[in-house]
């Protein structure tokens, strides 16, 4: 596969640390990388241990099993316990915590909670199992949502009435101007979420440098991809220059994908929403439209008001907006480790405390 | 038979039992020990050695897999544990544990798998035994295989025996069966030239014993991967590992299905890969011979034990950072976004 092993190659990632070293110096000097997957990249392949001394890699809340709120994971797994229902997820929310216990115990205890890789596939059971009935978790930014809309319409197209969606969906844009609006955290640049982008283009992030005076470059997710942006978004911060450009011009285009934007906005509308970490954000959030609203699970469902809490002594709210790395967290590898996981953050592949616990550097 | 599936009644122990083991099994398993249908097989007593036992279950879904099946995969796991030990495999033992509804010819093709893959590591099926079980209560078949082989005197291999400087040698590319299953189970289309690298090891570890005799540890990479087995002897030995990412072999078109799923080869199983951890005089001369043989083509020295990061393994990736690399925790689940 040629574009893995062009942009892993070894001889291509040294030089551009050097150019990285060559631009930053003994700066200080912080980059947000937006996206889980790229906080994973980033341990995975060590690039923060190669960085100039005092450039810093924040973590941001680019995780959606991370910004799900406690409220919000409480009623997907009430969810899974109506007779009936057989719930559909991604595999990622089945080991996050609610306040009593996972999806997955509540599976073990006799709900029916399967993982599946497209939510088409939850809606061709739900074709081939009339007598139940189906709603897919829908978590996720504007990568996922898309094909979630998609399988609203097809289970439309298809006559399939036992088909409805948890919308937890949200939009990144708001996600990234309220930790800027917080003032929490000094940034310099933000590295732009590559799949995203992929959906809302380039021109989803010029508000960075037109409304924040902020430089964002957008990259892909792997070595050399991570390190051509961090290179490119250094040189526009050294140089003050506060622009939006494009490091991952395989996949992302100014424009975005018109087609996966236009599904997503006949099925979702904005609404206000509940980040874990953040509290609620406005027009943030992608609820399903009156149109569809027969596809909508919290129209079919009287979602029960469960008491949420979240874990005592949870610092991924922090986390996720930056202003802790993981290992500050006082939970972090003893009372929360992958394994017994208290919060989002550790179970889910794109939660920094993962990615932390995962990829640690040895000491010697 | 005049049935064409595997019914209630062949798990009886009357008549029909005894029509499908000779029938199914008895053909095609054919030995002096296992023809007299005994309670228990007799065995010859082994001079100038240890015996070595094991067992496995084996209960992959789907039952039959590019480049294998259930059969050749529960032959080839316990004759594989063996010979991690250095032993000589000789003896199976085999359980069939059978879902009522199963199609006989699934069955006479497993068991023909076996035969095959018995014969290809030169073992003897010498007993078994069959149970069925009601509709629902099983999952095609489920196969477990008990072996018992011989290590020679002066062959002293243990998971505790890695030392610092010892070179880590692997047989083969990482990462083909566990990512061929789960292409097959998800029902995933990827155009991708995948199967199962199931393969008995037996020879090719005689080989390496023949040029390298004082091998310290070997472990094959089966459940949780490379990563897992590699903890496995750390934690045993109370050594660190290091290992190179550059110098890891995966078979390309896995890497290819696992960069899509988001799932890191080194934790993906294998049925034909194992790694040797051996003194650092006898490093060139071992890997000449897995070299040597057809499944040793693409051996490589992975890395080194170290008196560092006792207990863990550590990579050093491609950029020239270093990181832990944990055992598996959980289960292989894709990510989200």
């Amino acid at each position: 596969m040629q574009f893995v092993e062009a942009f892993r190659d070894p001889a291509l990632a040294k030089q551009l640390i050097a150019e990285i070293h060559a631009l930053v110096g003994d700066r200080a000097l912080a980059f947000m990388e937006f996206c889980g997957g790229h906080t994973h990249a980033i341990m995975q392949f060590g690039i923060r241990q190669l960085m100039p001394p005092h450039l810093r890699l924040l973590s941001g809340p680019g995780c959606p099993v991370c910004v799900t709120s406690q409220r919000d994971i409480d009623q997907a797994i009430a969810l899974s316990q109506v007779p009936d229902v057989v719930l559909a997820t991604f595999g990622d929310m089945v080991r996050v915590p609610g306040t009593s216990f996972t999806l997955q115990e509540a599976a073990a205890e006799g709900a029916d909670v399967r993982i599946v890789y497209s939510p088409l596939d939850a809606v061709e059971y739900a074709r081939e199992h009339p007598e139940k009935q189906v709603v897919f978790l829908g978590v996720g930014f504007e990568t996922t949502a898309p094909g979630v809309a998609a399988s609203i319409l097809t289970a439309h197209a298809q006559g399939v009435q036992n088909y409805t969606v948890f919308s937890m969906h949200k939009y990144t844009p708001p996600g990234m101007r309220a930790i800027l609006d917080a003032g929490e955290v000094r940034l310099d640049g933000v590295l732009g979420p590559g799949h995203v982008s992929a959906i809302i283009g380039l021109n989803g992030w010029r508000f960075l440098p037109e409304e924040y005076g902020m430089p964002v470059v957008v990259a892909g997710f792997e070595p050399v991809d991570i390190l051509l942006a961090i290179r490119d978004l250094a040189r526009l911060a050294v140089q003050g220059q506060a622009r939006a450009e494009n490091a991952y011009n395989r996949s992302v285009v100014p424009e975005g994908n018109p087609a996966a934007l236009r599904i997503m906005q006949q099925v979702f509308e904005e609404a206000d929403a509940d980040w874990r970490g953040f509290g609620v954000i406005p027009r943030s959030g992608m609820a399903i439209r009156p149109a569809y609203r027969a596809y909508d699970a919290q129209a079919r469902f009287a979602l029960p008001e469960v008491p949420s809490r979240e874990p005592p002594g949870c610092r991924c709210g922090d986390v996720l907006r930056g202003v802790i790395e993981p290992p500050e967290c006082p939970l972090f590898g003893k009372a929360c480790t992958p394994d017994r996981p208290k919060g989002p953050c550790m179970v889910s592949d794109e939660g920094a405390c993962s990615a932390f616990y995962l990829y640690q550097t040895p000491i010697a | 038979m005049t049935t064409q599936r595997v019914t209630l009644a062949h798990g009886s122990g009357g008549r029909m039992t005894q029509q499908l083991i000779q029938q199914v099994f008895g053909a095609r398993f054919a030995n002096p020990i296992l023809d007299r249908m005994n309670d228990a097989a007799l065995l010859s007593s082994v001079e100038g050695g240890r015996l070595a036992f094991s067992i496995d279950g084996h209960v992959v879904s789907p039952l039959f897999f590019p480049g294998g099946s259930i059969g050749d995969i529960a032959v080839y796991g316990t004759v594989n544990d063996l010979a991690m030990m250095g032993a000589r495999p000789l003896w199976l033992a085999a359980s069939f544990i059978i879902e009522e509804g199963l199609p006989l010819k699934d069955l006479r093709r497993i068991a023909e798998d076996m035969a095959q893959a018995a014969a290809r590591a030169g073992v003897l099926l010498v007993a078994g035994d069959t149970k069925v079980v009601e509709r629902g209560k099983g999952d095609g078949v489920y196969v477990s295989v008990a072996g018992v082989g011989v290590v020679p005197e002066g062959v002293h291999i243990d998971a505790a025996h890695a030392r610092p400087g010892d070179a880590v040698l692997i047989n083969a590319p990482i990462a083909a069966h566990g990512m061929t299953i789960m292409t097959l189970r998800e029902g995933l289309n990827f155009d991708a030239d995948l199967q199962s690298d199931a393969a008995p090891l037996n020879g090719i570890v005689a080989d390496l014993l023949a040029a390298a005799p004082h091998v310290h540890a070997m472990r094959d990479a089966t459940r949780g991967g490379l990563a897992t087995a590699l903890n496995e002897l750390a934690q045993a030995s109370q050594v660190g590992i290091l290992i190179r990412e550059e110098a890891i072999p995966v078979h390309e078109a896995a890497r290819s299905v696992c960069a899509l799923l988001g799932l890191d080869p080194l934790y993906v199983a294998n049925e034909g890969v194992f790694v040797a951890v051996v003194p650092p005089e006898e490093a060139e001369r071992a890997l000449t011979a897995l070299r040597a043989h057809p499944l040793g083509r693409s051996a490589r020295l992975i890395g080194h034990v170290t008196d560092a990061h006792v207990g863990k393994v550590v990579l050093e990736t491609a950029l020239g950072a270093k990181r832990i690399v944990p055992m598996l925790s959980g289960n292989l689940l894709p990510r989200i976004c």
